[in-house]
């Protein structure tokens, strides 16, 4: 339970998880094809994923939030064919032939989704050999994925999806690289493959990281950067040469691939989406300047804990802040956190994502949107309930670019759906049923619907309820 | 998570000298006494020379008392962290500010942390607002398996947080006392014997004493161990990790331990139970973040309380300086499973006493903190609503009867930031 961003260094003296960074063996990226290269066979490690059997099913008589700020009291939701086919109030008409399932007192809400994770890449056991999210032997790293770091026995991703109701989650490098490497997103189905886990047409993204961390780990072995203008020199000097890939690839004589390049030109080409771990605002702000120097979007500040003090540019340049609720003060660049950060943003109209980076919060995103929620109560902000589901559901959808499948309730969308056994923002509320994709992969009245990995087969515990 | 009502403090308030205790009643709400009691409707509080009078629906308000009427609220004692690190660090990675241990120090067992803790630092502040009045401060460790001496301490904003030092002794003997030894279990546990028992040998010539595995101030702390004059918190995850703890008693029979984490707990239950020894546990773990903890469960609390084990909720290593706020949050939890088909949780009732009396009760103290029976120290907070739950604020704390401020950095920056943009001047002006 340590904290993944850092808290290692103090006591080690050493990095070794999460955000923070340790060395790692270089992973090697053997793409025969690349999503980027024209000409190729297609995509590189396409997603094999398929939505398992599902049925007809109808809930009804419980209080649905669709994702996009809508709440239905006594509604009725109908999936089917692993697709939303209707939500709303009592009204709604209910289809013959469907499984109905009595909802009243419980609640709905879409699969909840996880824009910041290391499922996988820093799984539990979190032994060294699992190390696998900072390739911290260069800065500059926008050449490794992510996915060919992560192990899809993670027993995190059961807990996510058993405690946390979590169905989409994307699985970021960690923050030791300026340019930290590609993204995944996954559906939180268990495979055997993570291409099984990979959600069909979701866009890539590129995690980038500002701040203590880039500069501690190479400014500690005496390596550019060590300082904070170090880092920014050196990402504009990558986005430089990056900017001249672009235009040499459209022209006449294509370069030689190069799978550092082809990540940034697509950033630059708006195909992959900007992650950026940054903590202050003086520094949030840097960014945004230097995303116009170069012509690219940031899509979300991540771990963004002062977001609250340029809400407003926030708001103006329509970055999404991906947020703890309250932690603070475990670093330098931590210490101004507030616990009204969300509410503050929402209030300034600007767009707010509550993450986890961690696998115990991942399991509880529902209660620490509560949280958020209930602090800018308290200082006079208005917020509805079905606005917070929405920082954990349509939110980060919209930040990973799959909101036109997943992240609210809304006809055609993906059956990625949650019932829970109270209202989510109470401390008292657990997932009771979760589908994805129409299927129902967790019901907790029945233990044979609960998923237990590899590795925690044959174990004391096997199969518990965690 | 617990937030104050909104309330505009100057700097110079907060460098105020304290109130001092006065004579409180605190009347109509909803009282929690805290020893796993259910709670009472339409009570009264009363608290006298920092100290708890009475707590009931047939208690006379004194003609002398200041009344607090918390009509639609909860009234409470104060949460009591069983196990943390809070005001021994204000930022963690800045090492000049962490004073959880000391790897280069040449001492261990004798490290004392009352010296350490700092009643300013701005996690205390934030956590006595969100309603957590005392805790267990514990250190970790350097290059020993023991830590040294930790204390209960409350979080008042008077200069003094000590409650009880040398409060008890602090040693790892799981995972990580197996590398503090150099790298095995084995290890861990001959130099815990070796060390206790060169202590003995300390005791009996204090002046020749000389050891190559401490100094004599480790081995005169090791002293009240030994003779269970003081406890001995043990940091153990594994179910084989804390059958090898309850099986020291066989060489040190009065060692008064207490286990700390006890991740796999529940697997061996019958024997804690059968052991008396208390466990302060983490709520909420239920990973195997390594393989001591192959089998954790949020049902392990639960589990253990069936069995008859003495058991609270501590959060070691988890954000342990800064968020013992989480404290309300995971004991809420804990009462969530009870509608969790094959969970086992604890009811709320019982929840609420494993963030009160329980831990007071397992550090020796229940007869002075952690509940509203009389004649326990004043530490009462008044709540908007169900304590556990996410939505519910703290409206006002007393500690030792004396009602503290609530207000900290954190809320200050809450509310130069309410508008981001500046106005006439820069925000710096703005306060």
């Amino acid at each position: 339970m340590e904290l993944k961003d850092l808290l290692a260094v103090v006591a080690a003296g050493a990095l070794v998880t999460g955000c923070a960074a340790t060395a790692a063996e270089t992973e090697t990226a053997s793409a025969s094809a690349s999503s980027s290269s024209k000409g190729s066979a297609g995509p590189a490690f396409p997603s094999t994923y398929k939505a398992y059997a599902s049925d007809n099913i109808v809930i009804t008589g419980a209080t649905i939030f669709d994702g996009e700020g809508q709440r239905f009291d006594n509604g009725v939701i109908f999936m089917s064919a692993g697709k939303i086919v209707s939500v709303g109030g009592p009204d709604t008409v209910i289809p013959t032939d469907s499984t109905i399932i009595d909802g009243t007192g419980k609640y709905v809400t879409p699969g909840i989704i996880d824009v910041h994770s290391h499922l996988g890449d820093y799984p539990t056991p979190s032994v060294a050999a699992h190390s696998d999210g900072n390739e911290a032997t260069s800065p500059v790293t926008p050449e490794v994925w992510a996915e060919h770091s992560v192990w899809p026995q993670d027993p995190g991703f059961s807990r996510a999806m058993a405690n946390g109701g979590i169905t989409s989650l994307q699985i970021l490098p960690g923050s030791a690289n300026l340019f930290g490497g590609r993204s995944v997103t996954l559906k939180n189905v268990p495979a055997r493959t993570v291409q099984a886990m990979k959600f069909l047409g979701a866009p890539y993204g590129m995690k980038m990281a500002c701040g203590e961390n880039p500069k501690r780990v190479y400014g500690g072995r005496n390596r550019k950067p060590s300082t904070r203008m170090g880092s920014l020199s050196l990402t504009r000097q990558t986005w430089i040469n990056a900017q001249e890939y672009q235009k040499k690839r459209k022209g006449a004589k294509p370069p030689k691939r190069d799978l550092a390049m082809e990540t940034l030109a697509g950033v630059l080409d708006g195909d992959i989406l900007v992650h950026n771990h940054c903590y202050r605002a003086d520094e949030l702000n840097q960014i945004i300047d230097m995303s116009k120097e170069f012509g690219y979007k940031v899509t979300a500040f991540h771990h963004a804990v002062e977001s609250y003090k340029i809400a407003d540019i926030l708001a103006k340049e329509e970055i999404c802040s991906a947020i703890w609720a309250d932690w603070w003060g475990f670093k330098m660049e931590a210490y101004d956190a507030i616990p009204e950060n969300a509410a503050l943003l929402q209030q300034a109209g600007a767009c707010v994502i509550i993450h986890s980076d961690d696998e115990n919060q991942i399991q509880r995103l529902n209660q620490e949107a509560s949280k958020a929620l209930a602090d800018g109560r308290a200082m006079g902000i208005e917020i509805t309930d079905a606005q917070a589901i929405q920082w954990i559901t349509y939110n980060p959808a919209k930040a990973m670019g799959i909101a036109d499948q997943t992240g609210s309730l809304k006809p055609g969308k993906m059956a990625d759906v949650v019932l829970w056994n109270d209202n989510p923002l109470s401390v008292y509320s657990r997932p009771e049923k979760v589908w994805i994709d129409g299927a129902m992969l967790f019901d907790a009245n029945d233990a044979s619907r609960r998923p237990v990995s590899d590795f925690e087969l044959g174990q004391p515990g096997e199969g518990d309820v965690k | 998570m617990k937030r104050f009502v909104t309330t505009f403090v100057s700097t110079l308030a907060l460098m105020a000298v304290p109130a001092a205790a006065e004579t409180i009643a605190i009347t109509g709400g909803k009282v929690v006494v805290g020893d796993g009691s259910a709670p009472m409707d339409g009570a009264t509080v009363v608290i006298r020379d920092g100290r708890v009078v009475a707590a009931g629906t047939n208690v006379a308000v004194p003609a002398d008392a200041r009344r607090i009427d918390a009509s639609g609220k909860w009234v409470t004692p104060g949460v009591f962290a069983g196990f943390s690190r809070i005001g021994l660090v204000e930022v963690g990675a800045v090492r000049s500010t962490n004073d959880t241990n000391a790897a280069d120090s040449v001492f261990s067992a004798a490290l004392d942390v009352q010296y350490a803790v700092n009643p300013f630092a701005a996690p205390v502040a934030v956590n006595r607002a969100a309603g957590v009045t005392r805790a267990v401060v514990s250190p970790s460790t350097g290059k020993s398996i023991f830590g040294g001496y930790g204390a209960i301490v409350d979080l008042g904003e008077d200069s003094n947080p000590i409650t009880k030092a040398k409060a008890f002794q602090f040693v790892e003997l799981g995972e990580t006392g197996h590398r503090r030894a150099g790298g095995s279990r084995a290890a861990a546990h001959i130099l815990f014997r070796a060390m206790l028992n060169e202590a003995r040998t300390y005791s009996r010539n204090p002046s020749l004493f000389d050891s190559d595995l401490m100094k004599a101030s480790d081995a005169k702390a090791l002293l009240p161990v030994i003779n269970g004059s003081t406890r001995l918190l043990v940091h153990v995850e594994s179910a084989n990790d804390i059958l090898k703890v309850l099986d020291l008693r066989k060489d040190f029979p009065s060692l008064k331990l207490v286990l700390v984490g006890a991740n796999e707990g529940w697997r061996v239950a019958n024997e804690i139970a059968a052991a008396k020894v208390p466990v302060l546990a983490s709520a909420l773990s239920d990973l195997p973040y390594s393989f001591e903890d192959l089998s954790a469960t949020q049902s392990n609390i639960g589990r253990m309380k069936q069995a008859g084990v003495n058991v609270a909720i501590g959060m070691i290593n988890d954000r342990d300086a800064h968020q013992l706020r989480y404290s309300m949050q995971y004991a809420g939890n804990l009462v969530a499973l009870n509608k969790v088909p094959r969970a086992t949780g604890l009811s709320w009732d019982e929840a609420f006493a494993a963030i009160s009396s329980k831990p007071a009760e397992i550090m020796g103290m229940g007869d002075q903190l952690g509940s509203l029976k009389a004649g326990r120290k004043g530490d009462v907070v008044i709540w908007t609503g169900d304590p556990l739950e996410l939505s519910t604020q703290v409206e006002s704390v007393f500690i030792d009867g004396v009602e503290q401020s609530l207000s900290n950095r954190q809320e200050r920056l809450r509310e130069r930031y309410r508008n981001p943009t500046p106005g006439a001047l820069p925000k710096a002006y703005d306060r």
